[in-house]
């Protein structure tokens, strides 16, 4: 155990920290473009958890959990982008405060 | 030595990448932010040991989701359109600072207390556990070495959750089609001619028209 060695909690630590950004970003922007891409970093820090504890206990499940999250996040990503270009063909500057429009 | 190397590159990409995702102005940056991110992304998932993850990451996300978005950006030409930093609502404000705020509370105690917690790897897990030498060698490098574990966890443990996401992609796909389609109107061509025309008219003036009060920050 001499030396540097790289833990779990390094991978736990990163992950985190694109979870954070993933999240602030998808505050701050207003391009619902970016806010989608914040949605898969988001997305992304948690498959690294998942896969950094499936490794650390040796256990597989971690690994199918991910398989699901990446089918959920291309389902989530053809659906938003749908969305996006329906509603960016519409109004063609369209930000997300522009979605409140959708309310009817 | 060599895996902390591998992990401060990989990690380094990853985190430019997120920020790049976060600050960039113009989305096919963005995007290309988002490509770096996936692959130092993969990068981990290798040492990890998660090898088809890792080849499913590079495939899924980078070959299809952000060629997706690429795609979109092009089709609608927002590339030229830059970006729309008005400035943040208030509330926005004030939310994104507390969640920034709260989740690097967060991270500075994860990074004091996580190797505590979670003390070492894999190798030090099968060290307490008694597995030594060899045999430990082989759990530490073999135990997911292949796809057999997975698919069988996949279709046995979660065959139900499996079925279902067959479920939710074809839904998925039906309601893109449906958002995505040009509404033609019921009578047809000649509504369709008319309809296409105006819009592509109206797109046309709004993209050449000039932006006085366009603001960027």
């Amino acid at each position: 155990m001499s030396g540097l060695e790289v833990t779990t909690g390094w991978y736990l630590t990163l992950g985190a920290m694109l979870f954070l950004i993933g999240g602030t970003g998808l505050l701050v922007r207003r391009n619902p473009l970016i806010m989608l891409m914040c949605v898969e970093l988001m997305l992304n820090g948690v498959n690294l958890s998942f896969i950094a504890f499936a490794d650390r206990f040796g256990d597989v499940h971690g690994h199918t959990v991910v398989l699901f999250v990446l089918v959920v996040a291309a389902a989530e990503v053809v659906v938003g982008l749908g969305l996006v270009v329906a509603v960016l063909r519409a109004s063609p500057r369209a930000t997300a405060d522009d979605l409140s429009a959708l309310k009817g | 030595m060599v895996e902390v190397v591998v992990f401060a590159v990989a990690g380094a990409a990853c985190l430019v990448g997120a920020v790049g995702v976060v600050l960039s102005r113009n989305p096919v940056h963005a995007a290309l932010m988002l490509v770096m991110t996936l692959f130092g992304i993969a990068v981990l998932f290798v040492a990890l040991q998660a090898h088809f993850i890792a080849a499913v990451q590079v495939i899924v996300y980078a070959g299809a989701i952000v060629v997706l978005f690429l795609f979109v950006i092009m089709l609608l030409g927002v590339d030229r359109a830059a970006e729309l930093s008005m400035g943040a609502l208030p509330a926005q404000r004030w939310t994104a600072a507390a969640f920034g705020l709260g989740g690097a509370a967060v991270l500075v105690w994860l990074v004091a207390a996580v190797d505590r917690i979670f003390k070492g790897t894999r190798s030090y897990e099968l060290e307490r556990a008694g597995i030594v030498g060899a045999e430990a060698d082989a759990a530490a490098t073999g135990y997911l070495a292949d796809v057999n574990a997975l698919a069988r966890s996949l279709f046995s443990d979660y065959v139900y959750a499996f079925e279902l996401t067959s479920l939710l992609l074809i839904v998925a796909v039906i309601g893109t089609v449906i958002l995505a389609r040009r509404s033609y109107g019921a009578d047809g061509r000649r509504a369709s001619q008319h309809g296409a025309d105006g819009r592509r008219a109206s797109r046309h003036g709004a993209e050449n028209a000039p932006e006085p009060q366009e603001t960027r920050q």
